[in-house]
């Protein structure tokens, strides 16, 4: 009737394609600005993931954690992007 | 109920897998931050917005509140996404990267 | 003071959410009601200077965020023009993206708004909708930069760039 768990697993598994993806373009990136844009698609995957995996496993701590770490994320991206902009 | 967490999760990861190559295939800072932020965030709502509807079908207090936590890292999301990559945009411009192939630069002519 | 209360408010409703059915008390247990109206104090006295920080001279009133009606509005906008235009968005960068025909260039658009809440509300719109993305704001008069992924003038009117947002944003937010 509900949704067999191995259904998360497969979406949590395309989720670390398209972040192996992503990270060929932090390893390329010719400047500084393309390696942030890359990171923050990253974090951005893994919040998504975690949220998934909270629903695989029944765990509502998963969720709990996605949150702090997309504002941790967040708080680390701006502070990259103020360096580059030599504010720092 | 299910086929509607299939097609919730199809959506969503569609547009995340477009993100994910839409940074390999632009030329630029700009282009890239385009598709990485826009597809990103439409396919994260999809996700969790399938996340949301598994936990109200199951059902029951432990799921009930996975939903509602869902809902708030979704906005916490939302708000931080676009925020972070007009904080990119302008880090780069600063930074001295020009957009390429660019047919008009009102920013350059205003320093 | 009022900006204290408005703070430790808000950040005790977030606890109360974050901890639904966590007991037999309805919906709280009292430990956790006790611990969240603590620690939302503690936030309210940190935070209420960076939450309510003084905006630009001829401000009106700087509580009118919590006015029911502009509550509507905006969850209106967010789900009636918001998200038509970002599904539409999101098709208009897949068609690029497989195609590849771009055309960018950064344009400069005043749409005319006075308060930083509505600036910030109309970037972070933009930013999510079809083919732009600000890049930089000039903050004496409340110009915006946008980078347009497809240029089709390059002196643009708002509603060319960002169609009907800055009237729903000078609806919410001022």
């Amino acid at each position: 009737m509900i949704v067999d768990p191995i259904t998360f697993f497969i979406v949590a598994a395309c989720f670390l394609l398209f972040m192996i993806v992503s990270m060929v373009r932090l390893g390329l990136g010719p400047t500084a600005g393309d390696r942030i844009v890359a990171l923050d698609t990253v974090n951005t995957l893994v919040v998504s993931g975690m949220i998934v995996f909270a629903a695989a496993y029944g765990e509502v701590i998963f969720v709990d954690v996605a949150i702090i770490y997309a504002l941790l994320s967040f708080v680390g991206t701006l502070y990259v992007a103020r360096y580059l902009e030599g504010g720092l | 109920m299910n086929i509607l967490i299939y097609v919730l999760f199809g959506i969503g990861l569609t547009f995340n897998g477009l993100g994910a190559i839409a940074l390999l295939r632009f030329p630029d800072v700009y282009t890239r931050l385009h598709g990485a932020t826009k597809a990103t965030t439409f396919g994260s709502i999809f996700t969790t917005a399938a996340v949301i509807a598994y936990g109200f079908a199951r059902g029951g207090p432990a799921f009930d509140t996975l939903a509602i936590h869902a809902i708030i890292a979704l906005i916490a999301l939302l708000i931080t996404n676009p925020t972070g990559a007009h904080a990119i945009a302008r880090a780069a411009y600063r930074s001295g990267v020009k957009p390429k192939y660019a047919v008009v630069d009102k920013l350059e002519e205003k320093k | 003071m009022l900006a204290f209360l408005a703070t430790t408010l808000v950040a005790y409703i977030l606890y109360l959410i974050l901890t639904m059915f966590s007991g037999s008390f309805g919906l709280w247990s009292l430990g956790e009601l006790i611990a969240g109206a603590v620690l939302s104090l503690i936030a309210g006295a940190v935070a209420f200077r960076v939450a309510f920080a003084k905006e630009r001279a001829g401000e009106a009133n700087i509580f009118r965020i919590f006015n029911p009606v502009r509550f509507i509005i905006f969850l209106v906008y967010l789900i009636g023009p918001f998200f038509f235009s970002m599904a539409k968005s999101n098709f208009d960068v897949a068609y690029r993206v497989i195609t590849g025909k771009i055309r960018p260039g950064i344009v400069r658009i005043s749409p005319g708004l006075k308060t930083d809440l509505g600036i910030t509300l109309l970037a972070n719109s933009i930013t999510l909708t079809p083919g732009t993305l600000s890049v930089d704001v000039d903050e004496k008069n409340g110009d915006l930069y946008v980078h347009w992924i497809n240029v089709k003038n390059p002196e643009p009117s708002p509603a060319e760039v960002c169609g009907s947002f800055p009237d729903w944003v000078r609806r919410i937010a001022e």
